[in-house]
């Protein structure tokens, strides 16, 4: 458990000192956000209708801009090399790694979008579950992300297949996300959205670290 | 002690690169790999790592420990250096020392005199000190195995002396080294493997 801390430590240092992922993602998230009311015009009606699903999908992408990073650099320095022969299972690595992004990029986003929905109109009884669903939603993102960038880490601009291969697991976080961040759906909705949007973090928990860890193992031999 | 590896072969993009490499070390043993460039000296020390599987033939380490894979009982230096130029040099230790478990950081940054550098990001170093930095890690961590990918490159006369010191403890501390290189290591290896021309 030390030495998977140990890891995540790490990644959430350099991942703050490079500047790279959240900055980036906050930049582009910021940039969506600022973009969509002048291209819709100004109907704030229709912007706080659509407003949870702009935020949604921006937070989609923005998670999606990092994800070809989570292992990109510790795969061309041959730290993964070394990462394999250290006395803790290889999906526990993957696992750190994802981790780390989520706490690095993910985390961040979920918690400044609701915030930053004052600028799509967003309604402010609709910012608490918009904010809870985005909090369980980005888990399932980053760790299906970091799928998506182990399949492609041996890839020269492996980003474009990272985002074909992940968009169709982003899909039903998307659904029950936005289904469980409407304040005024029928009552019993919200909740069991939210359970479903857990269930799907959970079972990206469990998958994820085996089918990263498997992806980079077949790079690495 | 004793690592063996019988029947070897490697297989890289369905060519044949090696076939048929045995090789047997004993504890305070030194092996020295040649062999010309494309011959499979780092594919056959990944192999030894486990970090490549080989089609043919198997790697064993008999007496050791007994849970533990191969590559968790030795330590690989590539040619590519892993470390992180945000973190400082010190930082880049420590974490391997977290990792991979146990070690004393200012004893290896000693080592390679790498002390005086601790807190300068390791973005900074020039190639050679980075090839120190590399090499601390395996004086940092105790492993019975080293598997060195021609580890002197880049390194000064007073840093292959240091290294020759710690190539020398490794080996009275019972430890096995397996280096491939082409040029001399600074100490007389105990065995050769030569794997002749290219295929």
């Amino acid at each position: 458990m030390k030495l998977i801390l140990a890891l995540i430590k790490r990644d959430l240092t350099l991942s703050m000192r490079q500047g790279g992922g959240v900055g980036t993602a906050l930049g582009f998230f910021l940039t969506v956000v600022v973009l969509l009311p002048i291209g819709i015009g100004p109907d704030q009606a229709l912007l706080a209708r659509i407003a949870p699903g702009a935020l949604w999908i921006a937070l989609l992408l923005s998670v999606l801009l990092s994800a070809d990073r989570i292992f990109q650099q510790d795969y061309e320095d041959g730290s993964l090399d070394i990462m394999t022969m250290g006395p803790v299972p290889f999906e526990m690595v993957a696992l750190a790694k994802a981790v780390a992004h989520w706490l690095s990029t993910s985390l961040p986003l979920a918690i400044a979008a609701p915030i930053l929905g004052f600028l799509v109109n967003l309604e402010p009884s609709a910012i608490l579950p918009l904010a809870v669903a985005m909090v369980v939603g980005s888990i399932a993102l980053s760790l299906l992300a970091a799928i998506g960038a182990a399949v492609t880490v041996g890839l020269r601009r492996g980003g474009l297949l990272v985002s074909i291969l992940v968009l169709p697991l982003y899909v039903p976080v998307l659904i029950f996300g936005l289904s469980a961040s409407q304040p005024g759906a029928a009552p019993g909705l919200t909740t069991a959205s939210l359970l479903i949007l857990g269930a799907i973090a959970l079972v990206s928990l469990v998958v994820s670290p085996l089918a990263s860890a498997a992806a980079l193992r077949s790079y690495l031999t | 002690m004793e690592l063996k590896a019988q029947d070897l072969t490697c297989e890289r993009g369905g060519r044949i690169v090696f076939r048929g490499v045995s090789l047997s070390l004993k504890p305070g043993q030194l092996m020295q790999l040649t062999g010309p460039n494309g011959s499979g000296k780092s594919s056959l020390l990944r192999l030894i790592a486990g970090l490549n599987e080989a089609p043919t033939g198997s790697v064993t380490l008999e007496g050791g420990g007994e849970e533990l894979s191969l590559g968790q009982q030795a330590h690989y230096v590539a040619h590519q250096e892993p470390v992180k130029s945000a973190l400082s040099v010190e930082e880049n230790l420590s974490f391997w020392r977290d990792f991979l478990g146990g070690g004393d950081v200012d004893d290896a940054l000693a080592a390679f005199d790498l002390s005086r550098l601790a807190s300068y990001p390791a973005g900074l170093l020039s190639a050679g000190q980075k090839r120190r930095l590399a090499l601390a890690r395996i004086v940092l961590v105790p492993r019975v195995l080293w598997l060195l990918d021609e580890p002197t490159v880049g390194l000064d006369t007073a840093s292959l002396e240091r290294f020759v010191k710690v190539m020398a403890k490794q080996l009275d501390d019972g430890g096995m080294i397996i280096a491939a290189t082409h040029v001399p290591l600074g100490r007389e290896p105990d065995l050769r493997l030569d794997l002749g021309r290219a295929p």
